[in-house]
């Protein structure tokens, strides 16, 4: 099973390193909608670190939405669909390293996206880097949670548009408890059940898509 | 032996019907060509046999696998498929395809430079394959079938958007995997070359109109 994983996280970023979809243009993306969040909120730096958690974590979401759909569409043919069924891996398997694989990218993206925000949004050096672990554990749920819905909106004609109709209200916890949790620690508020949702959140999707991706496969 | 055997065999799509009450056994060892008008179902009749559809009622099995519970997915390890569309992963080589699938299945890797010089994709094998034409693609998944062994073939339109040389290596591997004693099943809208001997399945409307050697 984790050989499996590993093939299936492996194949995936070879062919998103072949393409550098994530280079060239999902990461540009992020920091230029996080640019253009520090203008529309203003010139005053402390009023842009206080909505810097919740901006942050937005533009993470985006970015994740444009990961999901890239990942989805590379199997998206039906005759690259069915060379892939055909295989008859273990969907548990697939699920998992689609999931490694796209972790691995929303947490690149999502680590040069925090160290923009210090820069952009004035969030203060060490903060950014104390939330470090939370944003790993969001970019795991947003990576479990993505190959779900991505999934189920590549079985439809307008997987563009119906991903984020899906996704996003399903992101919703993952956006809050990231938002909170950073804000905690900004302000040294409480920490602990915000980082305690998102694990929980992460478990669900885990157990949820190992059981579950073969019935979306079919 | 039977290789497969449907027995009443509906699947549907939504509320329209593929295939509607189909019954057909299918013998080790023999090559069989499925004809028909186009949407007749010759294509949904090869997705069925690979495990790919989900019969809405009747019964059937293929390699000893029950089509009806989850043991299809175990099936498709078992078949060779070569799709009207068949394409791996545009972004990577051939010879990355081949061993993402190999390794993924448990088949040989060591058979993958043998199989992709046996389709004349050696001087291709390391480039990608989106820049490969349609009929350099489809060698790859002869390629791939060639790496898998499968004991049933299952072709559809095997012959399409191949040329003369092309066309002539389909005819080749397919004796080869007569030769070999696996069961061939293939899709075709015309006359299959001469040295193919086929036991003939006319579908029309979802349904087998008649089987003849």
């Amino acid at each position: 099973m984790i050989r499996l994983i590993l093939l299936v996280a492996q194949k995936d970023l070879r062919i998103e390193r072949r393409s550098r979809v994530l280079l060239w243009q999902v990461a540009p993306f992020g920091l230029m909608t996080l640019l253009l969040c520090g203008l529309a909120v203003g010139p005053n730096a402390s009023t842009q670190a206080k909505l810097a958690p919740g901006l942050f974590y937005i533009v993470v979401m985006l970015v994740a939405l444009l990961v999901i759909n890239r990942t989805s569409q590379v199997e998206s043919s039906r005759g690259t669909a069915t060379s892939v069924q055909i295989l008859g891996i273990d969907p548990g398997a697939v699920f998992l390293g689609k999931a490694l694989a796209m972790f691995i990218q929303l947490s690149i993206v999502g680590v040069a996206l925090l160290a923009g925000t210090t820069v952009l949004l004035h969030v203060p050096l060490d903060a950014a880097f104390v939330t470090l672990p939370v944003l790993l554990l969001a970019s795991a749920t947003l990576s479990m949670a993505g190959v779900l819905y991505g999934r189920i909106a590549a079985s439809s004609a307008n997987a563009g548009t119906l991903l984020p109709a899906l996704a996003l209200p399903a992101f919703a916890p993952i956006l809050i408890a990231g938002e909170r949790s950073f804000s905690s620690l900004i302000t040294a508020g409480p920490l602990a059940r915000w980082v305690g949702l998102l694990g929980l959140a992460s478990a669900t999707y885990a157990c949820v898509g190992v059981l579950l991706y073969g019935a979306l496969e079919e | 032996m039977a290789v497969a055997s449907l027995g009443d065999v509906v699947v549907t799509t939504g509320s329209f019907p593929l295939l509607s009450g189909v019954n057909l056994t299918l013998e080790s060892g023999t090559t069989y060509v499925i004809t028909g008008p186009n949407g007749a179902g010759k294509t949904s009749l090869l997705r069925l046999l690979a495990g790919l559809e989900t019969p809405s009622r009747g019964s059937g099995s293929v390699l000893g696998f029950d089509l009806c519970s989850a043991q299809r997915r175990e099936l498709r390890r078992h078949v060779g498929w070569l799709g009207h569309e068949t394409s791996f992963y545009a972004d990577l080589s051939p010879v990355e395809n081949l061993q993402f699938a190999a390794r993924t299945t448990g088949a040989d890797v060591e058979l993958i430079p043998s199989a992709l010089e046996r389709v004349g994709l050696t001087h291709r094998a390391k480039v990608p394959l989106k820049s490969l034409s349609a009929g350099q693609q489809r060698r790859v998944s002869l390629a791939w079938l060639l790496v898998r062994r499968p004991q049933l073939w299952l072709m559809d339109e095997p012959f399409a958007s191949l040329d003369d040389e092309g066309r002539a290596l389909v005819s080749e591997l397919i004796a080869a995997a007569q030769a070999s004693g696996a069961t061939v099943v293939l899709t075709s809208h015309g006359a299959l070359p001469a040295e193919i001997e086929a036991t003939s399945i006319v579908i029309v409307g979802g349904r087998i109109d008649e089987v003849a050697s």
